[in-house]
C-alpha cells in the first residue's frame, strides 16, 4: 500500500504514482497522510484505486477524478472534485465554495456543509450534501442531481437547465428561471438511490422538495429582460 | 424682381450618420440589441499606421533567396516538459466546434498542420476531425467548460487558459439555439435548440491567486508535459500579462479589439477593448520588467491580415501571432462567389457577420448539414496553408530588408509611425522625427 507524506514527498510524486497505475496494478490502494491543506491532492486519477487523504486539503482535491474512490479525511477547500468524470468522492468534513463544479459524473458526497456555488455549472455529476449549501449553488447546472439534506442558500439554482435539485430543508431564495416542481415516482427513486448511496440513513425521499427550470431563458426574449 | 435664397445643398449629420440613423430605427422596432459576429469594424490605429525602416548605410539587408531568415519559433519553455516546436509564428486561434462546422475545423487543422503550425479548440470541446488533422492542437479551458474532459486534456499539445478575448473583454458567449444540433447538445451537455451562454468568469476560480493554483492543477493532471497558455482580452495589457505571468503562465495570449467572435452583442465589439496595437508595447514591458520577455512567450491576436502584419507584431516583442478571422477567409468566408446568397440574407460578401445565425452560405459558420457540405476540408486546407505560406514570406522579406536572419530579431527600432496615435501607441517615433509621444525627453 503505497504511502504519501505530503509533509516530506513532493505534490508530484503522488500525482505521478496514480497517474502510472495500469490495468492489473497490485497497489491499488493510496494512503496520503499530512495533506496540510495542499493544493491539487489525487487530481487526475484514472484508475479505479481508493485513496485515503488523511487530514484537511486545500483546492481541487480530486480534480476531473476518474473511477477512482477518494475519501477526504478531513475538510476541503475550494474545487473539490471539479470536473469529476467517474468515481466517488467523499468529504467527511465541510467542503468551501464550487464544489463538484463543472462534475459530469460520479457521485461527490459532503458529510458536513457546502459553501457557495456548490454544483455549479454541473454536468451530469450526483452531489450529496448532509448538511447546508451556500449561495447561488447549482448556478447554470445542466445536468445531475444535487440533494441537500440541509438547507439552501439564495439564488439556489440561478439560470438552471436540466440538473434536478433536491432540498429537504429551507430554501432562501430561489434564482431565475429555478422553480419549485412536483415530485414524481421517478424522481424519489432517484433519490432514493442516491441517499442509500451516499451512506444516508433515517431520512426518507419524501421528505425533500424538488427544485428545476422554468426553462423560460432558455432562448432568449425581450421580455424576459428583467431576468437576467 | 423677387430675391430668392439660393437652396440650401441637404446636409448630413456625422454624428447621426445614416448607419447611425438606421440601428436607432431597428433598435425601435425590435426591442433588442445587434448581435453579430467578428471584431470591431471602425477604425482604429492599426499595424497599417506603421512603416518599416529597411536597411541604409547604417545597416545591411539580408540576400532575398540566398540568406536564410528563419521562423521557428519555440512555445511553452519556461515550464513545461514538451513545449511546441512551431516552423512559422503564425498560429491559428481559437474557434469553437458549434459556431463553425466540423468541415472548418477539419479545414483548419489541415491547413495548420501542412504549415508546421497549430490550431487551438473553441468553446464547444475538442472533436475527433480537429484533433485527428492537427499535428499541433492547443485545447482551451474556457469559463463554460463544454466537453472539457481529462482525456482530451492529455492528448492536446498545449492548453489555453482563456480568461477573455479582444471582441468582447469581460464577456460571455452566446450559441443560439438555431446553431444547436444533436451533435454539438451532446457535446455542451444541454438541450438540443436552446441558446448556450458561456459564463463571463470561471466557475471555480476568480483572481490571480486562485489562477496560479488552477494552473497548478492542470500541470499535475497532465504530469507538467503541456505549456500553459493565458489568453486575455486587450484591456489592461500590462496588468495582465504580469499577473498571468505570476500566476505561472508559460505563454501570453493577448487579443486585440480587432479580433473577432463567433457572436456577441456589437455594442460589447466596438465599444470595450483596446486596439491590438495599444496592447502589446504594456504586455512586453510587462515581461520586460519581470524579466521574462522570451522566457515567457507572447502570443499577440486581432486583425492580422498579411505579412507585414507579422512582422510589425514580432518588432513590437511578440513571439507569435494568431489569426482568426484572416484564416475563416481563406478557407472561403465571405467569399463574393456566394453573393447572390448573401443578398438573399440582406447583406453582400465582405460584410456577412451574421456568423450566429447559422446560414452562412460558405458553409463555416454553420451546422447545417447542406451548406456544411459545401466546404471541403481538404481543398480549404489547402488554401489556408497557402495563405500562412505568404504571410510567411512577407515577414521574411521584410526582416531581410532591415538585415535579420529571424524575424524575432525584428524590433521597434526597425519601425516609425505614420501618425501621432500609432506612434504613441507603438512607442516607436513619429516618421521623420525623433519624437515618441509620451517618452520623457522629447
Amino acid at each position: 500500500m503505497p504511502v504519501f507524506d505530503l509533509a516530506v514527498a513532493p505534490l508530484r510524486d503522488l500525482n505521478a504514482a496514480l497517474h502510472a497505475v495500469g490495468a492489473g496494478a497490485n497497489d491499488t490502494h493510496f494512503e496520503v497522510i499530512n495533506p496540510r491543506g495542499h493544493h491539487a491532492v489525487a487530481v487526475g486519477a484514472d484508475a479505479p484505486v481508493t485513496i485515503a487523504v488523511r487530514g484537511s486539503v486545500g483546492y481541487y482535491c480530486a480534480g476531473m477524478n476518474s473511477e477512482a474512490a477518494v475519501t477526504i479525511h478531513g475538510s476541503a477547500g475550494p474545487g473539490v472534485a471539479e470536473n469529476m468524470m467517474s468515481g466517488t468522492v467523499v468529504v467527511e468534513g465541510d467542503a468551501s465554495q464550487y464544489a463538484g463544479a463543472t462534475g459530469r459524473g460520479g457521485l461527490l458526497v459532503i458529510k458536513g456543509n457546502a459553501a457557495s456555488r456548490c454544483g455549479i455549472s454541473m454536468k451530469g455529476i450526483d452531489i450529496v450534501v448532509h448538511g447546508n449549501i451556500g449561495h447561488m449553488s447549482a448556478f447554470m447546472a445542466q445536468s445531475g442531481n444535487l440533494v441537500v439534506l440541509g438547507d439552501a442558500g439564495e439564488a439556489l439554482g440561478d439560470s438552471l437547465y436540466e440538473a434536478r435539485l433536491f432540498v429537504r430543508g429551507s430554501v432562501k431564495s430561489l434564482g431565475a428561471d429555478c422553480i419549485e416542481k412536483e415530485m414524481r415516482p421517478e424522481h424519489l427513486a432517484i433519490l432514493a438511490d442516491l441517499l442509500a448511496r451516499a451512506g444516508v440513513e433515517g431520512v426518507a425521499p419524501s421528505e425533500f422538495k424538488r427544485y428545476g427550470s422554468a426553462r423560460k431563458l432558455y432562448n432568449f426574449n425581450i421580455d424576459n429582460v428583467d431576468a437576467y | 424682381m423677387s430675391y430668392q435664397n439660393p437652396p440650401t445643398p441637404p446636409r448630413k449629420s456625422a454624428t447621426f450618420d445614416d448607419y447611425t440613423l438606421a440601428e436607432i430605427r431597428r433598435a425601435a422596432a425590435t426591442g433588442i440589441y445587434d448581435i453579430r459576429g467578428g471584431g470591431t469594424k471602425r477604425k482604429v490605429p492599426h499595424f497599417d499606421d506603421l512603416l518599416f525602416l529597411g536597411a541604409s548605410i547604417s545597416r545591411y539587408p539580408l540576400e532575398g533567396y540566398r540568406e536564410r531568415c528563419d521562423t521557428s519559433v519555440t512555445l511553452g519553455t519556461r515550464f513545461a516538459r514538451k513545449p511546441i516546436q512551431l516552423k512559422i509564428p503564425i498560429t491559428i486561434a481559437g474557434m469553437s466546434f458549434g459556431s463553425l462546422s466540423a468541415n472548418a475545423k477539419e479545414a483548419l487543422g489541415r491547413g495548420a498542420t501542412l504549415s508546421g503550425t497549430s490550431t487551438t479548440t473553441g468553446d464547444g470541446g475538442m472533436t475527433e476531425e480537429e484533433r485527428g488533422h492537427s499535428s499541433i492542437l492547443v485545447y482551451q479551458y474556457l469559463p463554460s467548460r463544454y466537453g472539457m474532459n481529462p482525456r482530451d486534456l492529455r492528448r492536446a499539445d498545449a492548453i489555453e487558459v482563456v480568461v477573455g478575448q479582444g471582441a468582447k473583454p469581460g464577456g460571455g458567449g452566446m450559441l443560439l439555439g438555431q446553431k444547436i444540433s444533436d451533435r454539438v447538445a451532446e457535446m455542451r451537455t444541454l438541450p438540443k435548440g436552446i441558446d448556450q451562454r458561456s459564463a463571463c468568469r470561471h466557475p471555480d476560480w476568480t483572481g490571480p491567486d486562485d489562477l496560479e493554483i488552477k494552473i497548478l492543477e492542470l500541470r499535475e493532471i497532465t504530469d507538467w508535459e503541456k505549456p500553459i497558455y493565458v489568453k486575455v482580452g486587450g484591456a489592461r495589457p500590462y496588468y495582465d500579462t504580469a499577473l498571468a505571468v505570476k500566476a505561472g503562465a508559460d505563454v501570453v495570449v493577448l487579443d486585440g479589439m480587432q479580433g473577432g467572435t463567433a457572436a456577441t452583442q456589437d455594442v460589447f465589439i466596438e465599444h470595450v477593448g483596446q486596439p491590438t496595437l495599444a496592447c502589446i508595447r504594456p504586455a512586453v514591458r510587462a515581461l520586460q520588467d519581470l524579466g521574462m520577455h522570451r522566457k515567457v512567450q507572447l502570443i499577440v491576436s486581432g486583425g492580422i491580415r498579411s505579412g507585414a502584419d507579422v512582422a510589425k507584431a514580432l518588432a513590437l516583442g511578440a513571439d507569435a501571432v494568431s489569426i482568426g478571422t484572416a484564416a475563416l477567409v481563406a478557407i472561403g468566408d465571405n467569399d463574393p462567389k456566394w453573393e447572390d446568397e448573401y443578398r438573399k440574407l440582406g447583406t453582400t460578401a465582405g460584410a456577412y457577420d451574421d456568423w450566429h445565425e447559422g446560414k452562412d452560405p460558405a458553409g463555416i459558420t454553420t451546422q447545417d448539414p447542406a451548406l456544411m457540405a459545401r466546404l471541403d476540408p481538404v481543398a480549404a486546407g489547402r488554401r489556408l496553408a497557402n495563405y500562412l505560406k505568404v504571410m510567411t514570406l512577407e515577414a521574411q522579406t521584410i526582416a531581410r530588408a532591415c538585415g535579420h536572419n529571424h524575424v524575432h530579431n525584428l524590433e521597434p527600432e526597425d519601425l516609425c509611425a505614420l501618425t501621432i496615435e500609432a506612434a504613441a501607441m507603438a512607442g516607436v517615433p513619429l516618421a521623420g522625427t525623433d519624437w515618441i509621444p509620451g517618452k520623457s525627453g522629447f
